[in-house]
């Protein structure tokens, strides 16, 4: 009785559970629970991603609000009342008395808003060549790939420092400081479409050649309709894995440049940028405007960077 | 009689999953004397090569030996680890692989790896360990042996590969060699010389071989005894003769049945229906009987009986072909 | 063996002509030198004059050919910031960087390959794991707190180490060196250290990686069968062949050490080409920006071409069909 096959006006809201159900009991949901260290990660991960999303409702101050920053509020040590104004601030405040823990709210922000920009450009860019190189091949695919052979010879954060150079050259000085961070978010994205683009081609060539591709494509279905409906979806584990990944890389590199000076502006300050302010009072005893931005962006990387390690251990034990 | 070369009682290995706990080989039992050319047959997933690992201590975890002995030479060797296992491995028991593409370091040269095999066991100086290197090349038939010893695996072919794998396999004179499905991977013209040769071998050092394939030819070929694997259970034992002609377990039968064998003169290949059942989903009774055209009864619910004394089918209804025939 | 090194030297040129053609682009094509060269205060004339002084008065081909005809004699112009010739300045760089890049890679490959080859061979020991977990921290450090943390630590807790600076450099013909003297080598060891901690974790988990990937094969699984002790397969064999496709990474690292070299130098404010080229980059100095690109290529398609070579001393399969494409 219950090998009948359901009739197809079976209502959804019927069929739902069954396929939640399917899906919880699953292999992957089922190592998941089982990985106490991808569990964690996971939900630091989602914690931070949130607090970003609503940092100015869950922040304190806003720390970009010049109307709201008293300067005898500077250098107030974590948890203690500041010696002018008896403010009480959690993880201090730096120079010019913002807040570190909403300043360190409004860069992570910017952090994980880039990171994931440069992914998602990364992302669409690398899939988009990979799937033309492998399915039309011929000259194109040689210069795609060729391309990437050479840009892979150097290591994406040089790129990105070239990419985020030339641009600053071209755009007219007033505009720098706004135009900066979209800068840093090509520059980003554009070092880092090339992993994306060799698996997708990679798997492409296989796809290609297989039955249900033929057939596709003897029924009259367009090329770029057979790559998005046949091809995409067999590649989307590996991209996932190599998205996790690219987005511990990107938030690093993005936290790199701002750190050198050429990320994110002082106007707009991301981790990296706050690290690279709090460096600066690390010799005359100031530790917290540098430690709590430095912890926090260790925290992102690593748990995005667990939650990676998983996942490739989890989807597919052969990427490397 | 003689004490066997080896001897396997009530052989289980186990594989522990969240799915509950798998058994690749489940209460088999089998010997091998000197000199005895065991084939072992069946399917692939059947167990035979897990036996086989199982034997010469490199079930890959988390498999492992759950009950049962193996003795070597009348050593019991099944709970053997580490080192006194590795010293076994070569010098007592020989292996075989299936595939020689790739069963042989690609970086050394292969007198390297032959040396490096007869200095771990024997009691020889390093120019002692090459003289016998050539001549364990020369025995298994490559030309020129005293040359080749320098050359790399890829300036060999596929059938002279599996010569060297066989030389490596024997050039320390275990007294057993399992051979695991080694004519595979090869060309059908060199399967023959490559079975001849392990045959010609064994028989002239009194090796005992334990030969694992899916091909009734090559145990037709080269066996002295059969044993038939079935879903991790031995399911008939017996003389190569016997067996072949007169099978008495209905899945021998249907193997034989699918076999092109041209002694047998039958005009048409049969299949037997069905597939094997994953060993997660074993039905009850004996393993066979969703597929056995014989199945009565008391198949669906009881387990087959268990083969223990060195020959015959595991079967409540064995079949008696001799009837027929005559 | 010679096709191949033409072929390969010929790869190596293009890719050199293209970074070239990048390099050359952003030259001519980036911004308006004179206005980052002149403040506000600038009348026509100083513009024409110092238009005429940097050649961007002349027709495009003419500039194209003037600088590929200096980039292959080192003459990249001159510094738009600091108004010297750019060869220069990098000649003075260059020693800081490549002395720190040589410890740091030294450093990377030594203690990378052997934590790898240790996480590999004890897969499931507390000590491996340990290592493991901790690399990851490693991976998700950024070079840049590695290098801030060290400080803190040595520097300014400790006062042991010097937090920037080369310390005192002895000048030998054309060469600064750190090495002949106390202070220069004190000051090397937290750069270098910084430096080299990223590559090393890198380098650590390729081999891990790598190494399990080797000790999964049948030559291993055969080795083992043979009865070679496990010295002998881990190191003889399984290490032998993961050092294979570590090397082009590893060749990689090496050229990236270079590059991450910007990162370091500017924590430690260490006075090499990384230091000034970052500045340029803050200053749109084009010319510096374009010999600092030149420059590293030279530098990774070199190491790519030894790497390549290198191959051939360690795999006789690519010393077979050396004329095959890869």
């Amino acid at each position: 009785m219950t090998d009948m096959p359901q009739s197809p006006d079976t209502p959804i809201a019927v069929k739902d559970p069954s396929r939640l159900k399917l899906a919880l009991d699953s292999d992957f949901i089922y190592t998941f629970k089982r990985s106490p260290v991808a569990v964690v990660s996971f939900v630091v991960v989602v914690i931070m991603v949130l607090a970003a999303i609503f940092a100015p409702l869950i922040a304190p101050y806003n720390p970009f609000d010049p109307g709201s920053l008293n300067l005898m509020n500077g250098f107030s040590k974590p948890m203690e009342p500041n010696q002018f104004t008896g403010d009480i601030f959690w993880l201090g405040t730096d120079d010019q008395g913002r807040d570190v823990f909403s300043t360190i709210l409004y860069g992570m922000r910017i952090s994980l808003f880039v990171g994931a920009a440069a992914v998602l450009f990364a992302m669409v860019l690398g899939i988009t060549l990979g799937l033309i190189a492998g399915y039309v091949g011929g000259w194109t695919e040689t210069i795609i790939m060729r391309t990437a052979d050479v840009q892979l010879t150097f290591p994406a954060i040089l790129v990105a420092m070239l990419i985020f150079g030339v641009a600053k050259g071209i755009t007219p000085v007033e505009y720098r400081d706004q135009m900066a961070i979209w800068v840093l978010i090509i520059a980003i994205g554009l070092s880092d479409w090339v992993q994306f683009a060799r698996v997708v081609r990679g798997a492409t060539l296989v796809e290609k050649n297989k039955e249900y591709v033929q057939a596709a494509r003897l029924i009259g279905r367009t090329s770029p309709a057979i790559m998005l409906r046949h091809i995409l979806p067999n590649v989307l584990s590996p991209v996932l894995v190599i998205a996790t990944i690219s987005l511990a890389l990107a938030i690093i590199a993005e936290a790199t440049l701002s750190f050198l000076g050429v990320g994110a502006p002082p106007t707009q300050p991301s981790l990296g940028t706050l690290i690279r302010i709090g460096q600066g009072f690390l010799f005359s005893g100031e530790w917290w405007i540098l430690l709590f931005p430095a912890v926090t962006l260790l925290t992102l990387a690593l748990s995005v960077n667990l939650l990676g390690d998983w996942l490739r251990d989890a989807l597919n034990p052969r990427l490397r | 009689m003689t004490t066997p070369i080896l001897s396997i009682r009530n052989l289980t290995v186990e594989i522990p999953t969240r799915h509950g706990i798998l058994r690749p080989v489940d209460n088999v039992s089998y010997d091998i004397g000197k000199g005895e050319i065991l084939g072992v047959v069946g399917e692939s997933g059947a167990g035979k090569s897990m036996a086989g690992n199982a034997v010469i201590g490199l079930l890959s975890p988390p498999a492992h030996i759950a009950h049962g002995e193996i003795h070597v030479n009348g050593q019991r060797v099944d709970h053997l680890h580490g080192d006194p296992m590795r010293r076994l491995r070569g010098k007592e028991i020989g292996m075989v692989f299936q595939d020689p593409l790739t069963s042989l370091n690609p970086l050394l040269r292969i007198g390297d790896q032959l040396t490096e095999t007869i200095l771990a066991h024997l009691d020889v100086s390093r120019a002692q360990a090459e003289e016998r290197a050539i001549q364990a090349l020369d025995e298994v038939g490559i030309p020129g042996a005293r040359e080749r010893i320098n050359s790399y695996p890829h300036e060999f072919s596929g059938g002279m590969r599996q010569r060297v794998v066989i030389a490596l396999a024997l050039c320390a004179e275990p007294s057993l060699i399992i051979a695991d499905e080694p004519t595979t991977a090869l060309d059908v013209s060199v399967q023959a010389q490559i079975i001849a040769l392990l045959k010609d071998l064994c028989r002239e050092r009194g090796t005992a071989v334990m030969l694992i394939t899916h091909d009734m030819g090559v145990i037709a070929e080269a066996a002295d005894r059969v044993a038939v694997m079935y879903a991790g259970k031995l399911v008939e034992l017996g003389p190569v003769r016997d067996v072949l002609t007169t099978p008495r377990h209905p899945y021998t039968d249907g193997l034989m049945g699918s076999t092109p064998l041209a002694s047998r003169g039958k005009d048409r290949l049969h299949q037997i229906p069905g597939a094997m059942p994953r060993l997660d989903a074993l039905p009850t009774g004996c393993a066979f009987h969703p597929r056995c055209p014989f199945v009565q009864e008391k198949c669906r619910h009881d387990p087959a009986p268990v083969l223990t004394d060195g020959t015959g089918a595991a079967c409540w209804y064995p079949l008696d072909k001799k009837a027929e025939v005559a | 063996m010679l096709a191949y090194v033409i072929r390969r030297v010929a790869q190596s040129a293009l890719v050199l002509l293209i970074v070239g053609l990048v390099a050359f682009s952003m030259f001519r094509f980036v911004g308006d030198p004179i206005d980052n060269m002149l403040g506000q205060e600038r009348t026509q004339a100083d513009i024409e004059r110092l238009r005429t002084q940097l050649g961007l008065d002349q027709p495009f081909p003419v500039q194209y050919v003037k600088f590929l005809g200096g980039a292959i004699q080192g003459n990249f112009g001159v510094s738009y910031r600091q108004g010297r010739p750019v060869s220069d300045i990098l000649m003075e760089r260059a020693p800081a960087t490549l002395e720190l890049a040589a410890v740091s890679g030294f450093l990377a490959i030594s203690i990378g390959i052997a934590l790898g080859v240790f996480t590999a061979i004890r897969r499931n020991g507390f000590t491996a794991n340990a290592i493991m977990s901790l690399s990851l921290i490693g991976v998700s450090l950024p070079t840049f707190l590695i290098g801030i943390l060290l400080i803190y630590l040595f520097s300014v807790e400790l006062g042991w180490l010097p937090s920037f600076g080369r310390g005192d450099t002895v000048r030998i013909g054309g060469w600064t060196t750190g090495f002949l003297t106390e202070s220069g080598l004190k000051a090397l060891i937290l750069p270098s250290i910084t430096l080299g901690l990223y590559q090393m974790t890198l380098i650590m988990r390729l081999v891990r990686s790598e190494m399990l990937e080797v000790l999964r094969q049948d030559y291993i699984r055969f080795a083992r069968a043979r009865g070679l002790r496990e010295r002998a397969v881990n190191f003889r064999h399984a290490l032998k062949n993961t050092l294979v496709p570590v090397i082009t990474v590893t060749g990689l690292q090496l050229g990236s050490i270079i590059a991450f070299a910007i990162i370091t130098e500017t924590v430690f404010q260490w006075p090499g080409v990384g230091l000034l080229f970052i500045n340029a980059i803050q200053f749109v100095d084009i010319p510096v920006m374009a010999a600092y690109l030149m420059l590293i290529s030279v530098m990774f398609v070199g190491i790519n071409l030894i790497v390549d070579l290198l191959y051939f001393s360690i795999d006789p399969r690519l010393r077979a069909d050396r004329t095959a494409a890869h």
